[in-house]
């Protein structure tokens, strides 16, 4: 199942220079931008793991490209995204946000049942990737 | 007809005229460099050496958009020079050029020293390092005092390690960034002697001569004039003299001591005119910086004590 999360999540993956642009916007309106990955892809999971610190006060995408890169090399089946901070007042969020990197293989999610009192039933969605149960 | 020119008049048609004038007008390099001639005085050497770089990277580029092929040309350079002759106003016009010329894409500059680079214990040096460098992609990266990265008297010094990284990133990042190192010409040469992979990737070498005795003057007069002071006659004489006093004594740093010495002078002229403030101050008297508000530095003292 393709993961569609973030950002440009319904256009297809973007490309290295399309990202690159996208980066550049972003470093152009002043945010900060920073680099993340997870195995875990629950869409309700918003803390995923850093890589490195956020990469404050860049001019030129080159150094958040390379950065990805490394990420990606490192961990290559997971999820990797990357947000840009807005630090300016009144706003103080992420503005942008969007995978950059997935697993060749995306299990994708499986529901989890739970019966409750009185015959309620309560559902949970859990990523396989995490269960580790189907591939 | 050799291979490579049967190619070229393939690509081309050797007799074409190709408009270098053109692009040199359209890649705004012209303002850069009239602003290194007309806002910098003196410098002469280093202005023909930034301008033949210019003419350099601009027929390369010429070269490039006819097809022709060359390695990009090594742009890393290092500036030697006293404390005050310029280097780092340099550094800003060059990275104005590069962008120009779009050698560099953004054209900042970003400007570091050892501590900038170095960390405090093991493991601190990279990331700080690759931090520095990741700030100056798309710009022109300036090291000044480089020499202070590299101390042989202490083998477990970390600066070596923060040479090996920018050596990494100047060679991996060709067309991301350009390293400037800059400092004290003697101390540059046991610097790029001792680390001599850093030396054979420094293309440019620009030596900063000291201002003479006339430009430092001519500096003090562009200084005073962009604060918006005017120098009276008795200032200008006070000036003549505190330069070439100056000169004489110990920690001379050129435009530097210069400008220190008129930040100094607007200091003494403000407490002058505080203290004669129930007579009334005129508009000429606010902007006028006198002899005796120069005359008033320790530089004049020493010399009366001296002899």
């Amino acid at each position: 199942m393709r993961l569609t999360q973030g950002t440009f999540s319904f256009l297809p993956d973007l490309s290295d220079a399309q990202i690159r642009a996208q980066v550049d916007y972003c470093l152009g309106k002043g945010w900060a931008v920073s680099v993340e990955y997870t195995t875990d892809p629950h869409p309700r999971n918003t803390y995923w793991e850093m890589y490195g610190m956020p990469l404050f006060d860049l001019r030129d995408a080159a150094g958040v490209m390379d950065v990805i890169d490394s990420c990606r090399q490192a961990y290559p089946e997971a999820y990797v995204k990357v947000n840009a901070f807005d630090a300016s007042h009144g706003w103080e969020s992420l503005r942008l946000s969007f995978l950059v990197n997935r697993p060749a293989n995306e299990p994708g999610f499986h529901l989890v049942r739970s019966e409750e009192k009185g015959r309620n039933l309560r559902y949970t969605t859990m990523s396989y990737a995490v269960t580790g149960a189907r591939s | 007809m050799s291979e490579a020119a049967a190619r070229l008049d393939a690509a081309t048609g050797s007799s074409e005229l190709l408009d270098l004038d053109g692009l040199y007008r359209q890649s705004n390099v012209d303002t850069a460099l009239a602003a290194l001639e007309g806002e910098l005085v003196g410098l002469i050497p280093v202005k023909t050496r930034v301008r033949e770089i210019a003419a350099l990277l601009l027929v390369e580029k010429l070269r490039r958009s006819i097809g022709l092929e060359a390695d990009p040309p090594p742009l890393h350079m290092s500036f030697t020079g006293n404390p005050g002759t310029g280097k780092t106003t340099v550094a800003m016009r060059m990275a104005a050029i590069l962008h120009g010329l779009g050698y560099v894409r953004k054209g900042h500059l970003v400007a570091v020293t050892r501590d900038d680079l170095v960390g405090e214990y093991i493991g601190h040096t990279a990331p700080k390092t690759r931090e520095v460098i990741k700030r100056a992609m798309g710009g022109v990266l300036f090291i000044d005092e480089a020499y202070y990265l590299y101390r042989p008297e202490n083998e477990r010094d970390y600066g070596q390690e923060s040479i090996e990284i920018l050596l990494q990133a100047m060679e991996n990042h060709r067309d991301d960034l350009v390293v400037i190192f800059a400092g004290y010409a003697n101390r540059m040469q046991t610097f790029f002697g001792s680390n001599p992979g850093l030396a054979s990737r420094v293309a440019h070498h620009i030596d900063f001569p000291d201002y003479t005795d006339d430009e430092l003057f001519a500096i003090a007069e562009r200084l005073a004039a962009g604060m918006q002071y005017e120098l009276s006659a008795s200032a200008r004489a006070a000036l003549h003299e505190y330069i070439a006093l100056r000169r004489a004594q110990p920690n001379f740093a050129n435009a530097r001591s210069i400008r220190n010495a008129l930040d100094r002078a607007r200091l003494r002229q403000a407490n002058r005119l505080f203290a004669e403030r129930a007579a009334g101050i005129t508009r000429e008297a606010l902007v006028t910086l006198e002899g005796v508000d120069l005359r008033a530095s320790r530089v004049f003292q020493a010399r009366s004590v001296t002899p």
